[in-house]
């Protein structure tokens, strides 16, 4: 088991050093895929918010690329979010977290 | 194979129903292309693609009722629009944004009003069914005026709405007797996190499912005053549930004889309930967490599919014997089955590959199939006749 803290470095890491540009876009295409109809059918197709939370920008001023990334990678206890670290690597939830954070249309 | 290529042969060169044409409504339905906005209006008797009607707004999640003529559906779409089609002229008719953010709806046992239930605001909201003008407001407070998601609304006799509260955890009965003034009944400590609902096929029992904790909450509309009780709550107790990566629906009554199928939450597999005694008399091990457990119209069957990462399958189930009897891979994401109002075939709606398929449900062949953009719920008009949809 990893240390949060470690996690969150490695992520922050991962993010400056701009590794994320490294996913092929086959596989980007799959995961913008994936946020829109699989995180979509929680959060809405457009992220606005369904069951759960809204993913706009806005509604998630505040909060880090690295912690947005190790909530889709561990999930949330106590709520119905699942971790998605069986189908996700590090850098693809990273990158995920960057799309949501620059807003999804 | 060969009517799969005379299929898409077809599809290149078929000429749109005319709008005028003299045509009933009873074998039309709708399948909602959630990325687009659109409807494809689908016929079942030749299992065709009549045209699409567009200009829907965010149709993820989307679901359908029907006017009790069978010729207008209003959708319920995630970006709180209402909306109102004509099928035969495949236009809509009328649209309002009632809502920041619905989930579900239903119609009226006398086809006059329409609820819309909302998770942003939280609450229900009531609408004339000719004009989709505003008839009534529901409120979903709780707990000092927090607002709830509203999930589970259905019909019932006696002109009734029932609804669950999610962050509640409470189930509603609305009389509408009076549409301006509804009645309310409210049952409160019901459990946490109910998700989805159904009403039983003869509109006596409601039913919502649990998230947040073990069972299901059963609320008897023929005996209120007993009120809500909890079944199967000690079904899988102190073990730990697996991921949920959608939500499970339940919509589809799968009834053979006394016996109900509904997916469990968190675990692969199905139950089966006794509705006599409301006790569970057997699971079945399944693919992958299900999503919709649907009974094909004579109870023989009941067709499953599943939440990601398994949804390119689809597995049935013999009722009788309680077995698996075949497991059908459509391609991914399959998300939606809707069966012909007598069961002999059902379509499939398969999100990935943009495709709706249609199955022959005794032979399991597939006997037509169909492109469309991102496919999800699939609604044919005999629902109109049917308590609960």
């Amino acid at each position: 088991m990893k240390s949060p803290v470690l996690i969150a470095v490695s992520l922050a890491l991962l993010t400056q050093s701009g590794w994320a540009a490294e996913i092929a876009a086959p596989r980007r295409a799959e995961l913008f895929n994936l946020l829109k109809h699989d995180c979509g059918s929680c959060h809405g197709l457009s992220l606005k918010g369904g069951l759960g939370p809204a993913l706009t920008p806005d509604a998630l001023m505040g909060k880090p690329v690295d912690f947005l990334a190790a909530t889709i990678l561990y999930g949330r206890a106590g709520t119905p979010m699942p971790p998605w670290r069986p189908f996700l690597s590090d850098l693809e939830a990273t990158w995920l977290a960057e799309r949501i954070k620059e807003g999804v249309r | 194979m060969k009517s799969l290529f005379l299929g898409f042969l077809l599809m290149a060169c078929y000429a749109p129903l005319s709008a005028d044409e003299n045509r009933g409504t009873g074998d039309l339905g709708i399948v909602v292309e959630r990325a687009n906005g659109s409807l494809q209006v689908i016929e079942s008797s030749g299992n065709t693609l009549l045209g699409r009607i567009e200009g829907l707004g965010d149709l993820s999640h989307a679901s359908a009722v029907f006017s009790r003529d069978e010729r207008f559906a209003y959708l319920f779409g995630r970006d709180g629009g209402l909306t109102k089609v004509d099928i035969l002229q495949r236009k809509v008719v009328a649209r309002t944004i009632q809502s920041g953010n619905s989930i579900g709806g239903a119609i009226s046992q006398d086809g006059t009003l329409v609820a819309v239930s909302n998770y942003q605001p939280g609450g229900v909201r009531i609408f004339n069914a000719a004009t989709l003008a505003p008839v009534a407001e529901i409120p979903a407070e709780y707990g000092g005026g927090k607002p709830s998601k509203v999930v589970g609304l259905v019909d019932a006799p006696g002109n009734r709405f029932v609804f669950s509260l999610w962050d509640a955890g409470e189930i509603w009965v609305a009389e509408m007797n009076d549409p301006a003034k509804p009645v309310i009944h409210k049952y409160k400590g019901v459990g946490m996190q109910p998700y989805d609902a159904l009403i039983t096929p003869d509109g006596r029992y409601y039913i919502a499912g649990l998230y947040g904790e073990d069972g299901l909450a059963l609320l008897d509309l023929w005996n209120l005053d007993k009120g809500p009780r909890r079944i199967l709550g000690d079904y899988g107790k102190g073990q730990q549930k697996l991921p949920v990566y959608k939500m499970p629906h339940l919509e589809g009554w799968a009834v053979a004889g006394r016996q109900l199928f509904i997916p469990a939450v968190g675990r692969h597999q199905v139950l089966v309930v006794d509705t006599e005694t409301w006790r569970e008399v057997g699971r079945l091990d399944m693919h992958g967490q299900p999503v919709f457990v649907m009974s094909r119209p004579d109870g023989r069957q009941v067709w499953v599919n599943f939440a990601f990462p398994d949804n390119d399958t689809i597995q049935v189930i013999d009722t009788q014997s309680r077995k698996l009897i075949k497991t059908l891979q459509p391609g991914k994401g399959v998300l939606h089955m809707e069966f012909e109002p007598r069961g002999e075939e059902v379509w499939v709606s398969v999100r990935d590959i943009d495709r709706l398929q249609v199955y022959d449900t005794d032979s399991f062949e597939r006997v037509a199939e169909w492109p469309a953009m991102k496919p999800s719920g699939i609604f044919l008009t005999s629902r109109a006749h049917r308590i609960g949809l």
